[in-house]
């Protein structure tokens, strides 16, 4: 009876673009100049939008804030990649997925700020609404794949979540339906390197987050979250597998958090600068300027066109958000029940009687 | 087919409900643990991945908190999943899920993606199990907004209860009283109908007090009442069917009528929903009150184990001492 080697598995990492904006020839995908510049643009776009919420809250004009400085590449390459019939299940700070994905700017802003409003998504627009119990939004995402799956619709399922979320039981019954069903889901992991205070190395003993789809039966890989051409290249591959009845995958794109955990969190108590540093030179956007500028599709009268309209845009979305009226009192009663029960009118009517008294 | 009957158990007429349901609306979807071949272990899906397949009965990994996730994002998305808690006392696991997601996506989205869910757990006491498969979680439930709990007494009620809660565009927690899922019959409509959700029912009628219960605990109301009625005591049993929404009006109603009140629930008698009924009663039927309204409940403990459960669970007789105590007053 001998003892034998039943599973063995690898994991792959992508990396296409280096930190001086050479590609891999071989692994570059094909890509109109054009799209490459719209990731360009995106980038900076959702870095203005995320730059002038930290300003926002500083001023008391917005709430708690997570900010995404440093995680565009993820959330740009991963929104362009979708269609309107893919479903995005965000967590918390995925605003730049969603911004991409048609929900209006000011309207995250709005939520952040602290106005139920900021809940209301257009119709038609596919999209979970931000999850922050960290880790149970997993188990959505395999269940819209399996959704689309038994209705035969050629789309996907598109769950984000953080490197700390991986720890939560959720993720891994998530994962585990998702790959007994073969559900049309696309797993997307930020692995920022930082839960808060804690650092992935806390977290899991495991080397790599991707290595845990194998347990799962489920395709895995890891990317450099920071280079944009390697996110497209995943996520194209693993949106195609999923509206295919290929099945889920599992993708670790690792980046890291330039900045704080929430407005609330001040990183400098658990991380040093030089840290901060090392990453601040793997940021995806002057990676991909550099890029774009060695193959003369940029110069600095395009950056500087791109900041005025960046500047304009935010302006437009905090205008958007100010220009709000006062939400009625009638917000918070709202949408528990299909019906409003009895009770509930109850309460209402007693609250409407005190704020007008 | 129209305006036949037969005789069934609250076990049979649930699962009636939900093969009825299926072959009238397509999106319904029954998930759990041993749901499929082995029809559940209380046999109330028996049949039904016969005649539904695999696609629309599904057997889902063991996982609480899965049946319930996959159960909102199928939800939130066009279909109207039944998932079964093989157990009440196993739903801990899934609580985040139901808590954080299911009751709160019409809100968390104004209106726009909704949890239109039911949610079926076997509940209470009285089938000498092992640990964990006794327990009576309403009152967990009931001070989270956004569900509706409701939990049948009959087979009758179980039965258009759970078509009303498969039709309910809110997430609905189906209790169901496994102590008596077998335990008598009655006749049942072979075709489908409601029994509308908030609405209680007047079990058994009478004057001079009223008992309050749901669930299995009615049955013990019932023999209360009857043991009252031969020392001349003219108990009603309330049956509240739904505990959210609650039908204040009728067993408010009822405690005016007979001025004399005793609640009765399985769960532990410490800020269980009884306690929530006798306020009620206090803020709108005080001054018709002619006697303290009385509780009888489980005990503030760990469910026991076999042997001594019968001690933990209300009966008759403790029903009938109680209502002789607000008669007695």
């Amino acid at each position: 009876m001998p003892r034998t080697t039943v599973y063995e598995a690898v994991t792959q990492r992508l990396e296409i673009l280096d930190l001086e904006g050479q590609v891999d020839a071989e692994l570059m995908p094909e890509l109109d100049p054009n799209r490459i510049i719209e990731f360009y643009r995106n980038m900076v776009l959702m870095r203005a939008f995320d730059n002038k919420a930290l300003k926002l809250q500083r001023q008391g004009r917005m709430g708690t804030w997570p900010p995404i400085q440093g995680q565009e590449a993820i959330q740009v390459a991963t929104a362009m990649a979708m269609e309107d019939s893919d479903w995005l299940i965000p967590a918390f700070r995925e605003q730049a997925v969603m911004v991409l994905r048609g929900v209006p700017a000011h309207t995250i802003y709005a939520y952040w700020a602290g106005d139920e409003r900021g809940s209301a998504f257009p119709d038609g627009v596919r999209c979970f609404p931000i999850a922050v119990p960290v880790g149970s939004q997993w188990q959505h995402g395999a269940g819209v794949g399996l959704s689309l799956k038994l209705r035969g619709e050629q789309a996907a399922a598109v769950v984000f979540g953080g490197d700390g979320s991986t720890s939560e039981g959720d993720f891994h019954e998530g994962l585990n339906a998702a790959g007994v069903f073969k559900t049309n889901t696309v797993f997307v992991i930020q692995n920022n390197q930082w839960a808060i205070s804690v650092p992935l190395s806390k977290q899991t003993a495991s080397q790599t987050l991707a290595q845990k789809a194998h347990a799962y039966g489920v395709p895995g890989i890891q990317v450099d979250g920071n280079d944009i051409f390697a996110v497209h290249v995943a996520v194209t591959e693993a949106l195609e597998r999923a509206r295919t009845g290929g099945g889920p995958t599992l993708i670790e794109a690792e980046t890291y958090r330039l900045g704080d955990h929430t407005t609330a969190d001040d990183a400098s108590r658990y991380r040093s600068e030089e840290e901060v540093e090392q990453w601040r030179e793997k940021d995806p956007i002057p990676r991909l300027r550099k890029y774009l500028e060695a193959n003369g599709l940029w110069d600095e009268e395009r950056e500087t066109a791109l900041e005025n309209e960046a500047r304009e845009w935010v302006d437009t979305q905090v205008e958007a958000l100010e220009a709000m009226p006062p939400q009625p009192l009638e917000a918070i009663f709202e949408y528990m029940y299909d019906e409003m029960p009895p009770h509930l009118a109850e309460q209402m009517a007693a609250l409407k009687a005190e704020v007008e008294a | 087919m129209s305006g036949q009957k037969q005789r069934l158990t609250i076990a049979q007429a649930v699962r009636d409900a939900m093969r009825d349901e299926m072959r009238l609306d397509p999106t319904i979807l029954v998930l759990g643990e041993d749901v499929g071949i082995d029809g559940g272990v209380f046999r109330a899906t028996d049949g039904l991945i016969e005649e539904f397949g695999p696609e629309r009965v599904i057997d889902t990994p063991l996982a609480e908190s899965g049946i319930i996730g996959l159960s909102v994002g199928l939800a939130a998305t066009g279909f109207r999943p039944v998932a079964e808690m093989q157990f009440m006392g196993f739903v801990y696991p899934a609580i985040n899920q139901l808590f954080s997601h299911a009751a709160r996506m019409r809100n968390r989205t104004r209106g726009r993606l909704t949890t239109p869910m039911v949610v079926r757990m076997p509940y209470g006491g009285g089938i000498h199990p092992p640990e964990h498969h006794s327990e009576s979680y309403e009152s967990l439930f009931l001070n989270t907004p956004g569900f509706k709990v409701v939990v049948p007494s009959n087979p009758y009620d179980a039965k258009g209860l759970l078509i009303s809660a498969m039709r309910s565009n809110d997430p609905v927690l189906f209790m169901e009283p496994k102590r008596i899922y077998r335990a008598f019959r009655e006749e049942v409509p072979d075709e489908a109908y409601t029994v509308p959700l908030g609405l209680a029912s007047i079990a058994h009628t009478g004057d001079d007090v009223s008992l309050i219960a749901w669930g299995s605990m009615t049955r013990v109301c019932h023999d209360a009442a009857e043991v009252l009625a031969v020392q001349g005591i003219s108990a009603e049993v309330v049956d509240l069917r739904s505990l959210n929404p609650l039908d204040r009006d009728t067993f408010i109603g009822s405690v005016m009528k007979t001025g004399r009140a005793v609640v009765v629930h399985e769960a532990p008698k410490t800020n269980g929903f009884g306690a929530e009924i006798v306020a009620q009663i206090n803020e709108h039927a005080l001054m018709h009150l002619e006697a303290p309204v009385q509780r009888v409940c489980g005990f503030d403990v760990v469910f026991p184990l076999a042997h001594l459960e019968k001690l933990y669970l209300p009966n008759r007789d403790r029903v009938v001492a109680a209502a002789k105590k607000t008669m007695e007053f």
